[in-house]
């Protein structure tokens, strides 16, 4: 497996907080990888840098070994990189297809498409199609998503992000506001995913699913990748000490 | 699609405007049920209503645009203007060619003063509300500028006759303009992208920039949406009075938003409809008609208003509140 994207030394301030002071992160081709580290150790900041969100005052980033610039969301997503974000960024106003679709609209044929309409019909059946593939359980393909429970909300938003990805997909916390039976259907995705050949970055903090679900550990402490794990070499306690510091840096599997 | 939300305020304000008919019917059967009546109505909201179709869409994006009933009049004021100037100084002769041009000219300054309000909106990031108040101000005193101070009161006589007065099958020509804008404006917001975008961005901005969308684009797009149609509604304030009417318009602003707002759209942004705001302008136009006809005092109105206003947004606000605490 070849390393798909990379990290390398990214520096970015807010104000006077040093978010990321150097960050290094690698995905290969058909992994899992999972990025944990404490509250603040700055993995969202991370994953906004490399889905375009945010750039980086200094540091590189690569795609298959070329540098690239990722100057907006819409760079990284011509590039079949899709995020699920920490706060899901989606329209609570509009129905589940129409953020599935959201910026991706299917327009009707002809003059109509031509003059801006759009195929509701079609959108609507691709995305159900989409969420039975996750288990996504809606009772209305009409109801505004902001009125539906926080499970079901971030359902949809990691069913747009994997509907939409050819190459990696990041997922902040998709588990966060998970009940027991849709978490399992989101981690049995990301498998799947994984399996097309896609590299999948997980930000979670429930070490027992971390370790059964990724394939490699990268770990984040104060804006800095500290460890690195093969999953099925490390133990909770390797990764909780790497997290919080007992285990001093630079430990490597 | 964001039928849900905005429907049930939609349908309670419908019952409002159909209760009101039905009220000032029983109460004069004999002046106020008929068809002299309904014209006369229709025709006085029709340039409100063209106003209130732009408002609709500005405050789907979390907007506002207090600046409409100035732009209509700077826009009146530089069409009259260069009209008369075609028709070498008074253009009340002049015929169709004339009157297409000062059409133009309205169209095209109502949309310059809205590509402004949405450049300083979304490039110089000043807040909606504070750049429109200053082309509120601004755009009223660029009108009095250019017509030093005065109105003009010389437009063609064809277009008075024809926009003005006129008839198609019997309905205003007035009023057909401003349905065939209603029905236009329904169908880019329902079933375009563009009306897709508006709605993304008053429901959340940041998700709409992070799929892509040109947030900034967009929105420059619906405040010179807005500016057009003022520019539109100019047109036909001079076609309907004959002259620009510098002192008129001043409350333009604030009826449209009431009428956008009470017939259900919510200035949080992302949800609202074309429907409701026929129905929201309505609503104050019947209630003017109907206190004339069964003659209570004229005052009685804006007080009823307000009060239909004040509870329309605040059950939008419990129903919002009651959603977010799930
Ligand atoms: N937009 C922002 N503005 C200011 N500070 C921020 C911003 N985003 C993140 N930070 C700060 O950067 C640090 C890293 O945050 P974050 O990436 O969210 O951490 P994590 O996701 O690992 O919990 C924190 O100290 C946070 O307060
Ligand atoms: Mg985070």
């Amino acid at each position: 497996m070849s390393v798909l994207l990379e990290a390398r030394e990214l520096v970015k301030h807010y104000g006077a907080v040093h978010a990321l002071r150097g960050a290094s992160f690698s995905v290969d081709a058909g992994e899992v990888v999972a990025l944990i580290g404490d509250n603040g150790a700055g993995k969202s900041t991370l994953v906004r840098h490399l889905s375009g969100v945010e750039q980086p005052e200094s540091g590189q980033i690569l795609l298959n070994g070329e540098p690239i610039t990722l100057g907006s969301p819409t760079d990284a997503r011509v590039q079949g990189i899709e995020t699920v974000y920490q706060d899901l960024a989606i329209a609570p106003e509009l129905d589940p297809a129409a953020n599935l679709f959201l910026g991706r609209e299917i327009r009707r044929k002809g003059l109509l498409g031509a003059l801006g309409m759009l195929d509701n019909g079609a959108m609507r059946e691709k995305a159900k199609v989409e969420f039975d593939r996750l288990g996504v359980s809606l009772q209305s393909m009409s109801t505004p998503i902001g009125s539906l429970s926080g499970g079901q909300r971030q359902s949809i938003a990691v069913a747009r992000a994997v509907a939409w990805a050819s190459k990696v997909v990041f997922m902040d916390e998709p588990t966060a506001a998970l009940g027991v039976v849709q978490r399992e259907r989101v981690l049995d995705v990301i498998k799947r995913v994984r399996d097309t050949g896609i590299g999948v970055v997980l930000i979670s903090h429930n070490m027992p699913e971390v370790l059964s679900v990724a394939d490699r550990v990268e770990v984040l402490r104060l804006g800095r990748r500290v460890a690195e794990f093969r999953a099925a070499d490390a133990t909770i306690e390797d990764l909780v000490g790497a997290m919080t510091g007992a285990l001093g840096d630079g430990e490597a599997a | 699609m964001v039928a849900k939300l905005s429907k049930i305020t939609t349908v309670w304000i419908a019952l409002v405007l159909v209760l009101l008919c039905v009220v000032f019917s029983v109460i004069n059967p004999a002046a106020f049920p008929t068809a002299f009546n309904l014209k006369t109505l229709l025709v006085e909201a029709a340039v409100l209503l063209v106003l209130s179709v732009g408002m609709t869409f500005v405050i789907i994006t979390a907007g506002i645009d207090l600046s409409v009933g100035s732009v209509l009049l700077f826009a009146s004021m530089c069409s009259a203007l260069a009209m008369n100037s075609m028709a070498g100084g008074d253009s009340t002769a002049a015929g169709a060619d004339v009157a297409f041009v000062g059409l133009l000219v309205a169209l095209v300054a109502g949309a310059a003063w809205g590509v402004l309000n949405g450049l300083l909106i979304t490039v110089a990031k000043v807040p909606p509300l504070i750049v429109t108040l200053g082309s509120f101000g601004a755009a009223l005193g660029a009108a009095q500028l250019a017509g030093d101070g005065t109105d003009v009161d010389t437009v063609p006589e064809g277009m008075r006759e024809w926009l003005g007065f006129g008839n198609t099958l019997g309905i205003p020509n007035m009023v057909l303009v401003a349905l065939i804008v209603t029905l236009l404006g329904g169908w880019l917001l329902t079933t375009t992208r563009f009306g897709r975008y508006t709605f993304a961005i008053g429901s959340n901005p940041e998700a709409a920039r992070r799929v892509g969308i040109s947030v900034t684009r967009h929105l420059i797009m619906v405040y010179t949406l807005v500016g057009l149609l003022a520019g539109l509604a100019g047109y036909m304030s001079l076609a309907q009075f004959g002259a620009t009417t510098l002192s008129g318009h001043t409350t333009d602003n604030l009826n449209a938003i009431a009428g956008v707002v009470l017939g259900g759209t919510s200035l949080f942004g992302g949800v609202g409809s074309i429907a409701g705001t026929v129905i929201g302008v309505f609503i104050p136009a019947v209630l003017t008609r109907g206190f004339i006809i069964t003659g209570v005092q004229a005052y009685w109105q804006p007080i009823a208003v307000g009060l239909v206003l004040v509870a329309a947004v605040w059950f939008d606000q419990s129903r919002r509140r009651a959603r977010n605490n799930r």
